[in-house]
């Protein structure tokens, strides 16, 4: 194990606590950096989405992890980023204006959504941002002037400073890639001053955050600005690499998988944010490869305990009736997020941690370090 | 003029009559108690002065500054800070950060700036940790600063609650029965950081408590309530021989 002895209140402020911090995050950019001169088109395009969901999801937690805040209407957040940029390239507005329109449209629209927000908690705050995502829903698909709607918009690839960005090209990759990283570290530098903390304080106790000063208020609508800012950003990358985009892209079921990437992913952490975005990314392929071949991997198990070819042949049907049913991936997911709230609160991260710890400690390691502790004195009373 | 006076001060919740009709005043420096069985209205007063409740009726001043209808959030501006009865730190965040959000109230940067974690971001942060450090020192909180709330014990939880109102750098502190939970021990350091509050941080103590050991030895002025009404009001001992507050207590 590793004490580190501080000597200075930068030691506490600064993003990387000490040189092995460096190291690993060096690697990882470095080898992200080399990712699409080693890996195939079809991964390199899998790590854009990662790198898209996990911006949002970057957004998302801000607002839920650490503001509290819990909203299924993210994707409505990212269909305006998306609607913004289609729009403002139709009058030929370059790149960097539209991108930054998009984010900057997106804060104001969450910041409305934020002020009604204010009065309602739990539930009834997921209810309020449901029917806002609904609400956006219909308007992208009768608002046909601006977004043509239900038969979409195309969005044309990027031109910048003269050069073509192509969607599938690994420039477009680093674009991404770059708003990534610098979201996650304006979230660190925010986290680390007297905003983040706020957003914290508001999270755990009101009442405490409001006897210390904090204008619970603003800083709520604060939080929804920035949360939906960053998903607008998101949005504008999500078109370009869609390269069409139409009111049933951005659903409920979106606005479902954004939670599942920052609940499966770990609450509380940004780390858990980019390792939901990759289950989310890695869950799709795996359900088409379980439909493919699982009937025939059923049935010839079945086979090989003594099921006749035509009992076999009824096996293979059913499961295969069964694997393309509509809703399936709905199911899965409710199943996924369950499992993980019963069994992994704080999700990948959270595992991760615990592995981490275990070899650090090994072979003193006790499973109940990360027992959940049950909090009896809380005051219900000035809630 | 008084430091901080509440003038006819009520809260009622239909019939019933939390706080009814109290006036009381504190002096700058002193340290005032206010006792009383439970559901005399003691936390409902404190509730009034950090507006966690609007008053039915009447007036509260501080500093000839009438605050009855500030928002919650000003009252720490001000310079008003306080504790719970029951507690309410932040769980899920570590000692230090708590500390630091009693900080809050002295903040400046703006919200670019924090994104950008600009230099004057980086030296107004070393100032704040700085001012929490003394904090820390003062009431031996070294070996928690850098734990996380939900694994510590109640006794530790209270003296950080009292730290994180300390760290606002307040003139007046509420403490709302600072020495309940605690064990003899523990209640004694509480009293020589209470002392120590005001002679040395020259904070105006108005505080709410049972333990009348610890009110006999910090107190400079204590008030009695019943059913919302201030019974008696004066020194320690005067108050605890006032027959109405012996009534109260007893039921004789």
């Amino acid at each position: 194990m590793r004490f580190l002895f501080k000597t200075d209140y930068q030691d506490d402020i600064r993003l990387f606590p000490h040189s092995g911090y460096v190291t690993s995050y060096g690697l990882l950019l470095a080898a992200l950096v080399i990712a699409p001169y080693v890996l195939s088109s079809y991964l390199m395009s899998q790590l854009v989405f990662v790198c898209i969901y996990a911006t949002v999801g970057v957004g998302l937690m801000i607002l839920t992890g650490f503001t509290g805040q819990a909203s299924l209407g993210h994707a409505a957040f990212l269909a305006i980023g998306a609607y913004t940029a289609a729009y403002l390239q139709q009058f030929n507005v370059p790149f960097p204006v539209y991108f930054l329109a998009a984010g900057l449209l997106t804060g104001v629209v969450g910041a409305l959504v934020g002020f009604p927000a204010l009065r309602l908690q739990g539930i009834y705050l997921v209810i309020a941002t449901i029917s806002f995502a609904f609400i956006v829903e219909e308007i992208m698909a009768r608002w046909e002037s601006v977004t043509n709607g239900n038969e979409g918009m195309r969005v044309k690839t990027i031109q910048l400073l003269g050069a073509t960005i192509s969607r599938d090209g690994p420039t477009f990759y680093y674009l991404c890639l770059a708003v990534l990283v610098l979201t996650i570290v304006g979230t660190l530098n925010l986290l680390r001053s007297p905003t983040g903390r706020a957003f914290v304080a508001i999270r755990d106790s009101e009442t405490a955050a409001r006897s210390m000063g904090i204008n619970v208020s603003l800083y709520k609508v604060k939080s929804f600005a920035i949360s939906a800012g960053i998903t607008g950003l998101a949005g504008v990358l999500f078109a370009h690499k869609m390269s069409f985009i139409s009111p049933e892209m951005f659903t409920l079921q979106l606005s479902i998988e954004f939670i599942i990437v920052i609940l499966i992913g770990g609450i509380f952490s940004l780390h858990g944010a980019v390792l939901g975005a990759i289950f989310l990314v890695m869950i799709d392929p795996f359900l088409t490869y379980l439909k493919d071949d699982m009937p025939g991997v059923i049935s010839g198990i079945a086979a090989t305990f003594g099921a006749g070819e035509v009992r076999a042949g009824h096996i293979q049907d059913a499961v295969a009736a069964f694997a393309s049913a509509n809703g399936l991936k709905g199911a899965i997911y409710g199943v996924i997020i369950v499992v993980f709230v019963l069994f992994e609160p704080l999700g990948l991260y959270g595992r991760w941690l615990k592995i981490k710890l275990f070899f650090q400690l090994f072979p003193l390691y006790k499973r109940a370090t990360f027992k959940r502790q049950k909090i009896y004195v809380k005051s219900e009373r000035n809630r | 003029m008084s430091y901080f006076r509440a003038e006819n001060l009520s809260l009622h919740f239909g019939g019933l009559k939390a706080v009814d009709a109290v006036s009381f005043a504190v002096e700058k420096g002193e340290i005032l108690s206010i006792i009383g069985p439970n559901g005399a209205g003691k936390s409902s007063i404190f509730n009034l002065i950090s507006r966690i409740y609007p008053p039915t009726s009447g007036r509260i001043f501080f500093e000839d500054q009438d605050i009855t209808r500030q928002p919650a959030y000003d009252i720490a501006r001000l310079g008003i800070a306080r504790t719970f009865q029951n507690i309410e730190l932040f769980e899920n965040a570590t000692v230090l950060s708590n500390l630091l959000v009693g900080r809050h109230r002295h903040s400046t940067t703006q919200l670019w700036q924090e994104l950008l974690f600009l230099p004057s971001v980086r030296a107004t942060e070393k100032a704040h940790r700085r001012r929490v450090e003394q904090v820390i020192e003062f009431l031996d909180l070294e070996p928690y600063r850098d734990k996380l709330i939900s694994g510590l014990p109640y006794g530790v939880r209270k003296v950080i609650e009292l730290a994180r109102a300390l760290c606002s750098e307040p003139k007046l502190i509420l403490l709302d029965e600072p020495s309940s939970g605690l064990n003899v021990e523990e209640t004694d350091d509480m009293s020589f950081w209470i002392r120590d509050m005001k002679s040395e941080l020259g904070i105006t103590v108005l505080m709410v408590e049972h333990d009348m050991t610890l009110v006999n030895r910090v107190s400079d002025r204590v008030i009695a309530l019943n059913y919302g009404r201030v019974l008696a009001m004066g020194s320690p001992s005067e108050v605890q021989h006032h027959p109405d507050v012996v009534a109260a207590y007893l039921g004789a």
